[in-house]
């Protein structure tokens, strides 16, 4: 694969977000607002950047049956990094974002190109499909934030805009809003790439960060009987 | 015993960790195609949140805050909390196989749940005792069990709602999520009339 390719694929055809539906938590949580959007995309991409460097480098040394822990002691450490310079630099983002940055660790996306990618891929490769990915995350989440913040109080990263500002739909930044807009993207992306994407991958284990821990049966039984 | 019940309640209604607060998101998406697997995870996560809460607050409270440690809570409460679900799933099929066979194959898709780690995390910020982080994991829980299982129900009629073909799937079920999330908005409030 081109390099160029493996960096491009994360941003739209293989967008975490709106395609493998990966990283729903933070996709729903923090798109209140297009700032803390924003936010935890950049701290969610500089994370995988890292972690993907990391663990490709390590994929030599990394027993096959201990790899789990440690990607989590990789990512973790990493998460706890972008935590404390956060804290440090930002400190009014790190309050708005809260427990959710903490949480980065339990981001599927994370987990889930280490697993498929970085452990199969040279060190080059694997940080241009975190970087890909990360600027894929981030933008699917500022779209949603904009669509969000735009429509629920009427305004785009604190700038007030004229005639949306008196006719806001405040249920969009609350969670239902959350929800339905997050479905309206989803379906809206299947509208335009039906037939082009790759098959919607639809919470099977293939994107499941803990399909190598678990045994399968729960979510295996689904996926098949969603496909027949 | 009000405060507790107080904790527990809002924890259960209004703040609900799924419906208001986003945390576990995937299984709530991916286990509640029937309501018998749905009420599957939610005890097991109930479970796994319970023993959760009962180690990471003793090492949050005696072991980092003593040493100044706090900037490795993150790192030290994912390991404690996978290396504990490995071990509850070891301990449960060894003694009690028959809970095993019920719960065993949800416990470890919960490893990496952000439900657990948050509300291991949000203990701590909140500043509660253990009695209340206890019954704070309680309600988080049993929010979480009554989300998936209300949901279970709503998606058992989706099955055969008439969806437009690009909602069809994921989309139309996060739409229904969201008519359930309004439901729960409902809720606001109920806490402070109630215990007025």
């Amino acid at each position: 694969m081109k390099k160029c390719e493996i960096f491009s694929k994360g941003i739209i055809k293989e967008n975490p977000v709106l395609v493998l539906l990966l990283g729903t938590c933070p996709a729903l949580a923090t798109t209140t607002g297009v700032v803390s959007a924003l936010a935890m995309g950049i701290a969610a991409t500089a994370v995988l950047f890292c972690s993907n460097i990391v663990i490709s480098m390590l994929r030599k040394a990394v027993p096959d049956k201990v790899r789990i822990p440690c990607y989590i002691v990789v990512i973790a450490g990493f998460v706890s990094v972008v935590q404390m310079l956060m804290h440090a630099y930002f400190p009014d983002l790190y309050d708005m974002l809260g427990v959710y940055l903490a949480l980065i660790v339990v981001n599927c996306i994370i987990l889930g190109r280490a697993e498929m990618f970085a452990r199969k891929n040279g060190v080059i490769d694997s940080a241009l499909d975190g970087l890909g990915m990360g600027i894929g995350f981030t933008l699917a989440l500022v779209l949603m934030a904009s669509f969000r913040e735009v429509i629920g109080a009427g305004t785009w990263a604190g700038i007030e805009i004229p005639v949306i500002k008196d006719y806001a739909v405040s249920i969009m930044t609350a969670s239902p809003g959350g929800f339905l807009a997050f479905g309206c993207l989803v379906a809206l992306v299947a509208k335009i790439t039906s037939g082009k994407a790759p098959a919607k991958k639809s919470f099977s284990c293939e994107g499941c960060p803990n399909a190598a821990a678990c045994n399968k049966e729960s979510c295996e039984t689904d996926v098949k009987e969603e496909s027949k | 015993m009000k405060e507790l019940l107080i904790i527990i309640m809002s924890a259960v209604l209004v703040d609900n960790y799924v419906l208001s607060k986003f945390l576990g998101i995937c299984p709530f998406l991916g286990v509640s195609k029937k309501s018998d697997q749905a009420v599957g995870m939610g005890v097991s996560v109930i479970f796994v949140m319970l023993v959760a809460t009962a180690a990471t607050w003793p090492i949050q409270t005696y072991l980092l805050d003593p040493n100044e440690l706090g900037y490795l809570q993150t790192i030290v409460f994912i390991l404690v909390i996978a290396a504990l679900v490995q071990f509850v799933e070891i301990f449960l099929k060894k003694f009690i196989p028959a809970l095993h066979r019920s719960l065993g194959v949800y416990l470890p898709l919960i490893t990496t749940n952000c439900a657990v780690l948050g509300v291991t995390i949000n203990n701590i910020t909140a500043e509660y005792s253990f009695v209340e982080s206890m019954a704070s994991s309680l309600g988080c829980g049993l929010g979480f069990l009554l989300a998936m299982w209300l949901f279970a129900g709503v998606r058992n009629r989706l099955e055969e709602a008439d969806a437009p073909e690009c909602f069809k799937g994921i989309p139309i079920t996060l739409v229904a999520a969201s008519i359930v999330s309004v439901a729960f908005m409902g809720f606001g409030g109920i806490i402070d009339k109630l215990f007025a």
